[in-house]
């Protein structure tokens, strides 16, 4: 079967082989292939003569347009810096409630601040900043270390129980696990905070019970806490009479709390964000605290 | 099967057995608590799982001395059958790798379940489980048919595609225990490593010795590829692996290549696992089956050589757009990217010609979901070679680069060419090969097709958008000069698209279970002796002819 024959459907010379029934036409190859080869090639050819491409021992050819993608990206980045300055500069030489006042500013912090809240933030309190388990909500406006504008740009730069040397600490002893109080007195102070935001807990039957936790708390708690339970932002004792809580509220959740205490952890941001940003981020936690209803 | 074996080879295949087993054990006794010692407990399974079958058989009568009349078409059966077993593991773990990006809880909070590890689990399974295997099966049918000739050896076969399924199992339980070199495509570690090159010499020694005998003045295009993919997959394998064992008794090792040339390293080789493996010996596929279903000489015997030499030569030089904008070099990414786009000459010529073949067989193309399988195949391979060439041009690649455009691409490549004319390829061999007239259920052939053109649409669709939207918002800024959207923005704008993924994903999925049905309903199937004379024809004097030098 070394025979050419003629394929009846195209008209065309087979090659004369044939493999267990395949047969090949000897059709020439198509212009169109060997323009398209000349072109690409031609396109190759071109891009060769005017860019690095070849390697010359320890150098290359570096192409008529001389490109340098180092020095591209260096001008890329000036120029990037130079877009902004204008409105960076103020905010980083102007002190908070100049920036605050300054509407147009603002509207640029609440934007860039959204997206650096986004990349660093989000993952732990969350894309809307509500918080969510053991991370805060930031949206509200009670705030743990204090509410204001410098207080939140403090504990991002330094951050809570991070390895910054000049970190917030936040200790909440474990009564529990360390045996400060009996499982009694854990249950019963645990009542007693719960009734304060839950007035209506407190019922004839359970009365005696969140009077002990009373007593237990004045002596145990309110030297963090305050006596009257609305915490303390200079050691980071939450407030334990509103509604918004880190770790829960519920009256397991609070056990939990009290029983193995709590130390949470936020990171320092000083190396990690340029002094403009931390700026920016801080304006933009406290707005969104403002802005709720 | 093991009737096919002289008592000889019945009793070498079972020292074959030992010594590997006795190597496991081995690996079980020094590698004490790491996972190199759970590793030689799979390999002492699986010796014995397979020990146990050649015993059962043991007692079984010798074969005819006259074994060289007929084909060797025993492991190309088991290779099929391994072959859509992974395809089925395979895609069910594409599927759960799918779902935990929109739903990342579905990891259970397992290791093994991560995403890290499951995800390798899937390109594995795919890749070299689906792909792999059914490359090893047809290719050790197509080089008997086309050489006229019995495959060479009796017992090598056997070695070559169990002990590839070997080397798949250490891979994929590797990664569930977290074993891995974190080199994509090139995961397992060494001494899986070691073993693959053992089987793959071995492969190529078969592959050469069976060419060498055949009884055909010229050696068809197919055989070109299937050689080509054999050739280049060792190179690449062994290069890209060169590592230092932390220890002979543990299973970590590290790379001998060091930074950007790791890098380097590993995308010439990961590039050329899509040209040599995922391309060339599927190419040698659809040379084949096209036209033998389509019973249609191939269109052009020049335009075959040009796309061959063409696709073996330009691949070669193009790994490197995997790293545009990195550290490597400048010069080595322009190198790149214009023999990247160079390399859609022959890539295009490739599915032209194959389009082409198809002249005067449109009619079956319309009817026959088999041969249009093998033709949506061929218009998946010219679409992602299109969109390769062209994400590899720098500009375009800064947009795509990282992007869910790259997973699009990779799988209009996969599901559309690699797995539909892979499908393609089983339907138009299982009846051959069975002796069946045709498939158990033609209906449930026509359903496959649909339900993986649906699938495969819709999964690439999916990823285009996702993948365009994503490489816009991460350059998007605002008027001020600060970015647009922050990482999770884009996450959320991902969020439907993940789900349409995970949807036609099951859906291809659906289709390779259905397929696995119709292929083994049609093994099964009563034997009914057929007319055919599908032996080594040489031996009918017509046919005769000396093997040319
Ligand atoms: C690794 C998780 C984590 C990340 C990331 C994180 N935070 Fe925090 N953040 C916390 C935790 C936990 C607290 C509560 C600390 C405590 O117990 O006092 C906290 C507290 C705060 C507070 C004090 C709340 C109050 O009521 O006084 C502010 C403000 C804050 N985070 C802002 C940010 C900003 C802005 C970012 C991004 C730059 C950020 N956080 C990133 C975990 C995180
Ligand atoms: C040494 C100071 C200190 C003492 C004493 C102390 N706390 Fe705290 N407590 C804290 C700090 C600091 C936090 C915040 C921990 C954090 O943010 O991780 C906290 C948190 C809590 C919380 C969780 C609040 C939330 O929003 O989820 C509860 C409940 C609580 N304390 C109750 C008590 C009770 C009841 C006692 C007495 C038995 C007590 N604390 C004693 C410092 C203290
Ligand atoms: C049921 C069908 C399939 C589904 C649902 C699926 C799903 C996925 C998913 C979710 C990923 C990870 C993407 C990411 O990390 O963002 C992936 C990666 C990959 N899949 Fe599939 N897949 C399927 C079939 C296949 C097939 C048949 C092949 C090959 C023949 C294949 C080859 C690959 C490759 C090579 C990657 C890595 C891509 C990269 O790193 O860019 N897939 N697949
Ligand atoms: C002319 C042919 C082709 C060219 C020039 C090409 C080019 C490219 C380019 C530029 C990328 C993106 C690299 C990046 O930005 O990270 C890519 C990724 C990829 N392509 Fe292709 N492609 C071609 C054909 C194919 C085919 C047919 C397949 C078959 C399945 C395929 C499989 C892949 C895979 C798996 C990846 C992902 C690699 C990874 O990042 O894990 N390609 N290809």
């Amino acid at each position: 079967m070394s025979v050419e024959e003629i394929d009846p459907p195209s008209g065309k010379k087979t090659t004369g082989h044939e493999w267990n029934g395949i047969k090949e036409l000897d059709t020439p190859v198509p212009r169109g292939v060997l323009m398209f080869l000349v072109v690409t090639h031609a396109f190759a050819i071109l891009w060769w003569v005017l860019m690095p491409t070849w390697p010359l021992g320890d150098t290359y050819t570096k192409g008529l347009l001389q490109t340098d993608q180092h020095k591209m990206v260096a001008e890329q980045l000036g120029a990037a810096e130079v877009a902004k300055a204008s409105w960076m500069s103020k905010i980083e030489k102007a002190a908070f409630p100049e920036v605050q006042a300054d509407l147009a500013l603002m509207a640029i912090v609440k934007r860039t601040g959204r997206q650096l809240f986004g990349d660093n933030c989000a993952a732990c309190h969350g894309r809307d900043a509500k918080g969510g388990d053991n991370y805060p909500d930031l949206t509200d406006d009670d705030w743990i270390w204090g509410g204001g504008v410098e207080k939140i740009a403090e504990t991002l730069r330094v951050g809570v129980n991070s390895p910054h040397a000049q970190s917030r600490t936040s200790q909440m002893p474990a009564f529990g696990r360390d045996n400060l109080l009996d499982a009694s007195q854990v249950n019963s102070v645990a009542s007693y905070v719960y009734s304060l935001s839950n007035p209506t807990f407190s019922t004839s039957r359970n009365i005696a019970t969140i009077e002990a936790g009373r007593e237990v708390f004045l002596g145990n708690c309110a030297a963090c806490h305050g006596e009257d339970a609305k915490g303390n932002a200079e050691m980071g004792a939450p407030n334990l009479t509103d509604r918004y809580w880190i770790y829960g509220g519920n009256l397991e959740k609070l056990v939990t709390s009290i029983h193995g205490g709590r130390q949470g952890h936020m990171p320092t941001w000083d190396t990690r964000l340029n002094e403009a940003d931390i700026k920016i981020l801080a304006l933009y936690v406290h707005a969104l605290g403002l802005e709720k209803p | 099967m093991i009737a096919q074996l002289t008592l000889n080879e019945r009793t070498s295949a079972l020292g074959l057995l030992i010594l590997v087993a006795l190597t496991g054990a081995l690996m079980a006794v020094i590698g004490g608590d790491d996972p190199f010692a759970a590793h030689g407990v799979i390999i002492i399974l699986f010796c014995a799982v397979i020990a146990a079958f050649v015993i059962s058989g043991f007692d079984a009568p010798e074969p005819r001395i006259d074994r060289q009349d007929s084909y060797y078409d025993d492991p190309t059966k088991v290779g099929i059958g391994l072959s859509m077993a992974w395809a089925v593991f395979g895609m069910f773990m594409g599927v759960w790798v799918a779902a935990q990006l929109a739903w990342p809880d579905l990891a259970f909070d397992g290791a093994w379940s991560s995403f890290g590890r499951i995800r390798p689990t899937h390109t594995t399974g795919v890749i070299f489980g689906f792909g792999g295997n059914a490359l090893i099966a047809t290719s050790f049918h197509v080089v008997q048919r086309t050489s006229r000739v019995r495959l060479a050896g009796q017992i090598s076969p056997w070695f070559v595609l169990l002990g590839y399924n070997l080397f798949c199992l250490l891979a994929v339980t590797g990664y569930f225990m977290g074993v891995t070199q974190s080199k994509e495509y090139a995961e397992p570690e060494w001494y899986a490593d070691l073993w693959l090159v053992v089987v793959w010499v071995t492969y190529f020694v078969v592959f050469l010795r069976t060419l060498a005998r055949r009884r055909e003045p010229h050696i068809y295009v197919a055989n070109w590829y299937f050689m080509a993919f054999i050739v280049v997959v060792a190179i690449l394998h062994i290069v890209n692996n060169l590592a230092v064992p932390i220890s002979f008794t543990q299973s970590k090792s590290y790379t001998i290549w060091p930074g950007v040339q790791d890098a380097m390293v590993q995308w010439w080789y990961g590039h050329n696992a899509v040209a040599f493996f995922l391309t060339a010996g599927f190419l040698g596929m659809l040379y084949y089956y096209l036209p033998k279903r389509a019973e249609r000489p191939i269109f052009s015997y020049r335009l075959s050589i040009l796309s061959f030499w063409g696709i073996t030569f330009f691949y070669m030089w193009a790994g490197s757009h995997h790293l545009h904008y990195t550290a490597l070099p400048h010069w080595v990414q322009n190198l790149g990217m214009t023999f990247s786009v160079m390399l859609l000459v022959p890539s295009w010529a490739s599915a032209g010609n194959a389009l082409l073949t198809l002249n005067g067989a449109w009619d079956k193309v319309r009817d026959d979901a088999t041969l249009r399988f093998m033709m949506a195949a061929v218009v998946f391979y010219g679409l992602s070679t299109f969109e390769g060439s062209f994400m590899a041009i720098r500009p375009v690649n800064s947009l795509s680069h990282y992007t869910d455009w790259t997973v699009g691409h990779v799988h209009a490549g996969a599901l559309g060419w690699v797995a539909l004319i892979t499908f393609g390829s089983l339907y138009t061999l299982v009846p051959a090969l069975w002796k069946r007239p045709q498939m158990y259920s033609p209906a449930l052939v026509e359903a496959h097709f649909w339900l993986a053109i649906a699938g495969t649409l819709i999964y690439v669709f999916a990823m285009w958008n996702s993948g365009i939207i994503q490489g816009l918002m991460w350059r998007t800024y605002t008027e001020e000069g600060s970015l647009a959207y922050s990482f999770v923005d884009t996450l959320v704008a991902m969020y439907p698209y993940y789900i349409a993924r995970t949807v036609g994903g099951a859906l291809f999925l659906l289709g390779a279970i259905i397929g696995s049905y119709n292929i083994w309903m049609t093994a099964k199937r009563p034997f009914m002796p057929a007319a055919t004379d599908d032996v080594p024809q040489a031996l009918s004097p017509a046919h005769a002819r000396v093997p040319a030098e």
